[in-house]
């Protein structure tokens, strides 16, 4: 009896918290869930309030496909597809080569590699818009406008993954590797077969974040991706609502569709996300 | 060096393996594993000093000159001092205010998103809540969208004709639709809403990690001490969130400094540039304008306002140890 009492007790002490609680979930919730309404309405309702889902999502799309068809072979697809391969190939990338050095650092570390790690550290400082131009007088004289490596090339090596990936190896237990020397491998065989397999869940709030950050990347792609062909999403819809009358219905399906894989991946593994922006910080 | 292949020699005997006879013999097994870490951290440092370290050099010669992106002059050879982008710089009334501007938005958004952040961990924190998931992640949920994304749908929400005024409208509170985008104070005002917005829940998961790591019967014990909620806060809470509070406000400040996406999606700028950042400025100047040495120079600006403040915020971090 005392006991449910006290819980009951404890609830309502609490309810300020739930108050507080239930109005930022609100704040947090209702854009997202405007744009999912909104993508299903037409302007003229969009712009009268209209907060309830309505049955113009096909003509929403279609006028999507037709605005974002651009002279020079631009496609919605075309852009999704874009998206999709920057995004892939950069985390693949990304995650070998600073989970590599994130080991080498870690394992193998002496106080040359500390300094050396140190000074890497000093790049989280540079900020994009001071590297843009360089960078793009490297990538463009290396011809590599307009592919997936004048995107991927910048990214694949931060230092936040190369700290994530030191940090998370300290886990990693050192008699492993002294136990597979002596059984004979070599020291790629040992990060190929023994550190690849221990650190999964490393790798999976890597490859998270990876993901996310190559998908929204605006400054850098605007720069370097000056064909249609080329395009990615967050550029896509950016140009969809720079026209001088702006249909809400249609600039909602294209913000819908840019957000749909980041939203899977967010509700799917958000533990491995919230691991993930954490992850360099332990 | 030769203390470690004694400790190696003396570990593999331990293990049973096989000894290492001669030092020799163990100086080839010790280099080979000094190789391989190397071999191991070289491609990414080597990425990041190509494309990180050089560029930022590269960018501060580029600020020292003129002319187009290829055919690029030092300015003493036009007839100009050698830092006469710097001195310009501050001379530009527009570059000027886009400082203050973003200062603006860092130094009112900022300090409001970190505390809100603080307390709603702080809230989701109690094991006693009920639906704490649920809470956790629509909390965590606008983290799953883009900036440019989320600056789109500010942008739509208020809209002259947007959902705003029309809510505002219906419930009395506004007598005609406010331009909220083409005034300059409510602009800036709808771009600090719409970071604190984003960004609160983000920097959430950090203090709630960091409160995860505080032991709970710390705050029992606080309890039975008769500490009330307010110098529990002050006095175990915040000393053990100090190294968040200082990685979380590095990360706000270093963000905000670099603020290009809302401004170019949200307001484009406007009205008339008064909300627009340094980055968004310096874009401009240099795709727009074809100004690269100018827009080098003021990037390299940049770089030193976020070097000067990260340094200063993590000495305030260490003096309070």
């Amino acid at each position: 009896m005392t006991k449910t009492r006290n819980k009951s007790q404890i609830q309502r002490r609490l309810i300020p918290s739930y108050i507080f609680l239930i109005i930022w979930s609100f704040i947090s919730v209702f854009p997202l869930f405007w744009m999912i309404t909104a993508a299903t309405n037409n302007t003229v309702d969009v712009a009268r309030g209209k907060i309830w889902f309505g049955d113009q999502a096909a003509v929403n799309f279609a006028n999507l496909l037709k605005q974002s068809a651009t002279k020079n072979g631009g496609t919605l697809w075309g852009s999704m597809g874009n998206s999709f391969l920057y995004a892939s190939v950069q985390t693949i990338l990304c995650l070998f080569i600073c989970s590599l050095a994130g080991y080498g650092f870690e394992l193998y570390h002496d106080k040359a590699k500390d300094k050396l790690f140190a000074i890497l550290l000093l790049a989280m400082m540079v900020p994009q818009v001071a590297t843009m131009i360089p960078l793009f007088k490297l990538i463009s004289s290396m011809k590599l406008l307009n592919t997936v490596w004048g995107f991927i090339l910048p990214a694949i090596s931060t230092p936040f993954m190369i700290m994530m990936f030191r940090q998370n190896s300290r886990n990693f237990p050192p008699d492993i590797m002294e136990a597979a020397r002596i059984d004979g491998l070599n020291e790629f065989a040992i990060f190929f077969r023994m550190y690849l397999p221990v650190m999964r869940s490393t790798y999976a709030a890597a490859a998270v974040i990876t993901f996310m950050s190559a998908w929204n990347a605006y400054l850098w792609p605007k720069v370097v991706m000056n064909s249609d062909t080329a395009r990615t999403m967050p550029m896509l819809i950016a140009n969809l609502a720079s026209g001088y009358t702006t249909d809400y219905g249609v600039l909602m399906m294209g913000v819908l569709f840019c957000s749909i894989p980041t939203m899977v991946i967010f509700f799917v593994l958000q533990k491995q996300f919230a691991e993930g922006i954490t992850g360099a910080v332990k | 060096m030769s203390k470690d292949i004694e400790e190696t020699n003396s570990y593999l005997l331990l293990k049973g393996g096989f000894p290492l006879k001669n030092t020799k013999k163990g100086m080839n097994v010790q280099k080979k594993q000094q190789a391989a870490g190397w071999i191991f951290l070289a491609p990414a440092s080597i990425m990041i000093f190509i494309m990180s370290f050089y560029p930022m050099f590269h960018a501060f010669i580029m600020s020292l000159q003129t002319g187009s992106l290829a055919n690029m002059k030092f300015l003493p050879e036009t007839g100009k001092s050698i830092f006469f982008n710097y001195t310009w710089m501050f001379s530009d009334k527009v570059f000027t205010r886009s400082i203050f501007v973003t200062f603006l938005y860092l130094i009112i958004e900022v300090p409001i998103m970190l505390v809100l952040a603080m307390l709603l961990a702080q809230i989701l924190n109690n094991r006693d809540l009920r639906c704490r998931g649920l809470f956790r992640t629509m909390v965590f949920l606008p983290c799953a969208t883009s900036l440019v994304s989320y600056s789109l749908i500010f942008k739509s929400l208020f809209a002259t004709n947007g959902l705003i005024n029309d809510v505002l409208l219906k419930l009395g509170w506004i007598s005609s639709n406010i331009n909220w985008l083409g005034t300059t104070s409510t602009a800036r005002g709808v771009i600090i809403v719409a970071l604190i917005w984003r960004w609160t829940g983000y920097n959430m998961v950090f203090f709630l990690a960091g409160l995860q790591n505080i032991e709970y019967s710390v705050y029992e014990a606080a309890k039975i001490d008769g500490a009330n909620g307010w110098q529990t806060f002050w006095k175990i809470t915040a000393p053990l969130l100090k190294p968040t509070i200082v990685m979380t406000g590095i990360m706000s400040i270093n963000g905000t400094l670099q603020l290009f996406d809302e401004s170019m999606n949200l307001t484009k700028g406007g009205p008339a540039q008064t909300t627009e950042t340094m980055s968004h400025y310096i874009y401009d100047a240099a795709w727009q304008n074809h100004s690269f040495g100018y827009a080098s120079a003021m990037s390299f600006l940049i770089f030193i306002m976020v070097a000067i403040l990260s340094l200063i915020n993590l000495k305030v971090g260490d003096s309070r140890d």
